[in-house]
């Protein structure tokens, strides 16, 4: 069967985003509430929802954000949280490769972990519109950007002190983000404890951020990965 | 609606690194396989990357902070819905800090 890129697709992709809408505006109004404390204006958080698209990063950006802004800081913790979005596009190859243009570029721009799960499940149940992908994704990209207004203009009418709960959200969604990816403690404690403590000892050292951050993901990282495949050797040695 | 130039300069450089993730990811690993341990420090990148950024949050701010964030991880295991996790999180600041925790 041949891969299209239709209207009805795009449309199909729209209707099954709506429901994404009630997990998706609650984040992005946090993000726009915490783009307002760090200072940044109503037009530079759209540009930000716009162009990165990609809450987590924002939010950790946001989190090390200065004044004037450490570019090289902030492009690196959108490189280390977006990593993960590396091999999301090859997974969805069976798609994209059918593609061309504004439609494989554009797909790819507007692709996030909702709309990348939701059109795997759609091509395991026979779809093979690539419209739908395309579809799901603009429409969480303009749900998106609006919610981060509504934060930013909420954040503004409200005026919330420093030491306001609100601003716990951050470290909550994150926190939240870890609950999600959770999988059992033999598998995630030694490389998340290890990461933490990696990035606090980084910190005690004075070393300027994101260093600790990097230290820490990494170390986890490091330590994940090999056992995983110390795993898979003594699986194939059985 | 200003914007202040330097700002802008690191928001585009954010866009580009994310855009590359997404799209020169699809474009490398479609021609190129990468080494099996690269694979899976990539796979494992995500869950160390926030406990690192939990811990070091949580080392800058009070008791409550910390202990707020059990009945949020508990909510989202339980829900597993991204805003009413944040909002029992910033529920839960909120009365610990009124209790005087």
């Amino acid at each position: 069967m041949p891969v299209i890129f239709t209207r009805d697709g795009v449309r199909r992709g729209v209707l099954r985003g709506i429901p994404l809408l009630l997990g998706i505006a609650p984040f992005g109004i946090v993000v726009g509430v915490i783009a307002l404390r760090h200072g940044l204006t109503l037009a530079e958080t759209l540009l930000m929802s716009a162009l990165v698209f990609a809450g987590a990063s924002q939010l950790l950006a946001l989190e090390l954000w200065t004044d004037p802004p450490d570019i090289l800081a902030v492009a690196l913790a959108a490189f280390v949280v977006n990593i993960r979005m590396v091999p999301i596009g090859a997974a969805l190859s069976f798609w994209l490769d059918h593609l061309k243009g504004w439609r494989l570029w554009g797909s790819l721009f507007v692709t996030v972990d909702h709309s990348f799960a939701l059109s795997v499940a759609e091509q395991r149940a026979g779809g093979r519109d690539a419209g739908f992908l395309f579809g799901l994704g603009v429409f969480t990209w303009v749900g998106w950007v609006a919610s981060t207004a509504v934060g930013h203009v909420l954040g503004a009418a409200v005026a919330f002190s420093d030491e306001n709960p609100i601003f716990f959200a951050a470290p909550a969604s994150f926190v939240a983000i870890l609950a999600a990816l959770w999988r059992s403690p033999r598998q995630d404690v030694p490389p998340w404890l290890l990461a933490a403590a990696t990035a606090l000892g980084t910190q005690a050292l004075r070393l300027p951020a994101p260093v600790p951050l990097l230290a820490g993901a990494f170390a986890g990282a490091a330590l994940g990965a090999w056992r995983e495949w110390r795993a898979q050797s003594v699986a194939v040695r059985r | 609606m200003t914007m202040r130039w330097d700002v802008t300069l690191a928001i585009i450089a954010m866009g580009l690194v994310t855009y590359i993730c997404r799209a020169g990811g699809y474009a490398v690993l479609r021609a190129v396989r990468t080494p099996p341990f690269v694979d899976a420090l990539l796979r494992n990148l995500p869950a160390p990357l926030f406990a690192a950024y939990v811990a070091l949050s949580l080392s800058r701010q009070d008791l409550a902070a910390t202990l707020a964030s059990i009945p949020c991880a508990a909510a989202h295991l339980r829900w597993g819905n991204f805003g009413l996790s944040i909002v029992v999180g910033v529920a839960a600041v909120a009365l610990l800090r009124w209790a005087g925790v």
